[in-house]
């Protein structure tokens, strides 16, 4: 059979520089980097390269770039280069075409065309470094009234909220999805940073139960791993209704990737194609879904607040409205540009909404209805940098989940080739040669550093536009401005334009 | 007091340390230029591997050395650090020590060339170079 597609890098190794020390050998798991020894010559497989960087980075003498190749088709804006060879692979396979982590095509990022406010002469600003500044997070419901006994002290009805010393979480992702140490770096940095992170639909490893106060637990359609110790086990539970990168449709991990301890944590036989259903099975309603939560509310003698999660699609404000009229205390929207460990690439890079204009809609929605204090509101779906946290909270949200970035500082170079199961960086995989390249001692420290930093960010910031309490930011549009948006965009945003 | 330790939980079996090694022994400033001459591994690290485990080996600096015992030249003595190192200009080659180390952690240099081994970076002032560019944190250079 004739090979339609050539490699899209090239390898480029500076031989005045090469020691030929091997490690690109043996640190490539997808064996691009071989060695002949009777030639004492080092040569390169260019088309298993994934661009993931691990040699580049490991390579003690610099000798080491990937390119994108100059090889070209005769180009054409319509038959793209991606779009030719999409075609020439489903033409050799029949099937339907998998991607990774979050889509690259080319949507408007609203975070980019938003400016933030800054104080001046009329009001002053505050320096984070010398006078307190709040960004600790409560989420869930609030009360709506206040009481007052005769003796004048005060009555509220208190329900399950999640501390947050930052107004970050780590966003779901599975074991299974990602290895057992990355797993395990997400949780210590949790601990550490006194915030949460998120199981996924995998389940919960015995030797994570520890890092219980800093756990969200998920339940998903699959329902792997979940019992009722595992329910008890978090600070929370998330019913995942969808998923940014994929919605409507459920999750695959393939049946290779379940090894005897993700079998055991997910309760599935070794070996076994491990299949989220697209819908859960007994939700078809807002009241099927009010079941669920009261199921699992019950399950755990109402201590703990339930989040759902969906993904942002047309009719997001309406779909949130009913999630918050269902008893859940928390509602999380993840946006098309989320990612994911594997998803039809089709899915992934078509359907959705930006996450801005989905947070902005529910916001909005949630307010004209009174409701928005029935809830706790999370974004997710591409949160880059402090920078879109604070417009995210300024928009509306109340805290965020971030998946990729964490997965950067883990070493991800976003080769978005998770689906092959083959993680040169040791995150995406559950190869135990390749699992042991993560080493949580390391990763939680990057983790915890990305969130300090954020942080510290996060404050400036707010400092700079006078505020001193996360309090004040949420939902506080004015200090949001947008750049080069249409009248109908600033509209949904909730915003002025620039210069207004 | 302070020595290299290997863990194999985190051992990948890359081998970068007994590169960074023999350019530690060297006296260049440039990665490459350690290997002109053809140097090559290992050196005062060598990394074992067996069946998917991997393990960095190097010199303990014993209490009491039989390396140092068994020196017939006196090329071997204790620094001021406590690190067992080699005089190359007294070491005549006779493998004694070779024989003698229960770890294997002295490599030949060649027939009647001085021997190799860890001296704990003493010319790169004493920041082992396998430590500070061990890729996972898998060696580490700490009090026992």
């Amino acid at each position: 059979m004739i090979d339609y597609i050539q490699p899209d890098y090239e390898v480029v190794r500076n031989k005045d520089l090469c020691i030929k020390c091997k490690v690109c050998v043996r640190q490539c798991a997808n064996e691009v980097h071989q060695y002949d020894e009777k030639r004492d010559v080092l040569y390169a497989d260019n088309s298993k390269c994934v661009n993931c960087h691990r040699c580049v980075t490991l390579c003690p003498a610099k000798a080491l770039k990937i390119v994108k190749t100059d090889h070209c088709f005769k180009p054409s804006a319509n038959y793209t280069t991606e779009i030719i060879k999409d075609i020439y692979r489903q033409a050799d396979t029949g099937g339907v075409l998998l991607s990774s982590m979050g889509t690259p095509k080319d949507y408007p990022v609203y975070w980019d065309k938003m400016l933030i406010n800054a104080s001046q002469v009329t009001n002053p600003s505050i320096d984070p470094l010398r006078e307190p500044m709040e960004i600790k997070t409560f989420l869930g419901r609030k009360p709506e009234t206040v009481k007052y006994r005769e003796d004048g002290s005060i009555e509220v009805e208190k329900f399950p909220n999640l501390e947050l010393k930052t107004p970050i979480m780590f966003s779901a992702m599975s074991y299974g999805s990602i290895s057992k140490n990355a797993h395990l770096s997400l949780a210590r940095a949790a601990e550490q940073l006194g915030i949460f992170y998120n199981t996924g639909e995998g389940g919960l490893h015995e030797d994570l139960y520890k890092y219980s106060l800093n756990t969200i637990v998920q339940v998903a359609s699959g329902r792997f791993g979940v019992h009722e110790d595992y329910l008890n086990a978090g600070q929370a539970i998330e019913i995942k209704i969808g998923q940014g990168a994929k919605p409507g449709i459920g999750g695959h991990l393939p049946g290779k990737k379940i090894g005897p301890e993700v079998s055991r944590t997910r309760m599935i036989p070794m070996g076994t194609d491990a299949i989220s259903p697209a819908p859960h099975h007994d939700i078809y309603s807002i009241e099927d879904l009010r079941q669920l939560v009261f199921s699992l509310k019950e399950a755990t003698n109402y201590k703990k607040p339930i989040i759902v999660k969906i993904a942002a699609v047309h009719n997001i404000a309406a779909i949130a409205s009913g999630i918050a009229r269902s008893g859940a205390d928390i509602i999380a929207i993840d946006g098309i540009r989320g990612g994911t460990g594997a998803a039809p690439s089709r899915i992934r890079d078509n359907v959705g909404m930006p996450i801005e204009l989905a947070l902005a809609a529910v916001d909005t929605r949630l307010r004209d209805e009174g409701i928005r204090n029935n809830v706790g509101l999370v974004v997710a779906g591409s949160i880059r940098s402090s920078a879109d946290v604070v417009k995210a909270i300024a928009l509306g949200a109340d805290a965020v989940y971030i998946g990729t970035p964490a997965l950067l500082a883990l070493g991800c170079h976003l080769c978005r080739s998770c689906h092959a199961g083959k993680c040169n960086w040791g995150i995406a995989t559950q190869n135990p040669e390749l699992v042991r390249r993560l080493n949580p001692d390391i990763g939680y420290k990057r983790l915890v550093n990305l969130v300090n930093a954020w942080s510290h960010e996060i404050m400036e910031m707010m400092g700079g536009m006078g505020i001193n309490s996360i309090e004040a930011l949420r939902g506080n549009r004015l200090m949001l401005r947008g750049i080069g948006l249409s009248e109908k965009e600033l509209e949904i945003l909730g915003i002025k334009h620039a210069g207004e | 007091m302070k020595r290299v330790y290997v863990n194999e939980e985190w051992c990948l079996g890359c081998h970068l340390c007994e590169y960074w090694c023999v350019f530690s022994a060297s006296k260049e400033t440039h990665f490459p230029f350690a290997f002109d001459g053809g140097a090559k591994p290992p050196a005062g690290i060598r990394v074992e591997d067996y069946k998917g485990i991997n393990f960095a080996v190097n010199c303990r600096h014993c209490e009491d050395p039989l390396c140092l015992k068994g020196c017939i030249s006196g090329a071997l003595s204790r620094d001021e650090s406590g690190a067992v190192c080699v005089d190359k200009t007294k070491c005549v080659g006779c493998h004694t020590c070779i024989a003698m180390c229960p770890y294997g952690a002295i490599v030949s240099g060649g027939d009647n060339m001085p021997i190799k081994k860890c001296q704990l970076c003493a010319s790169r002032d004493h920041v082992p170079q396998c430590v500070a560019h061990c890729p996972n944190n898998a060696i580490v250079f700490e009090e026992e």
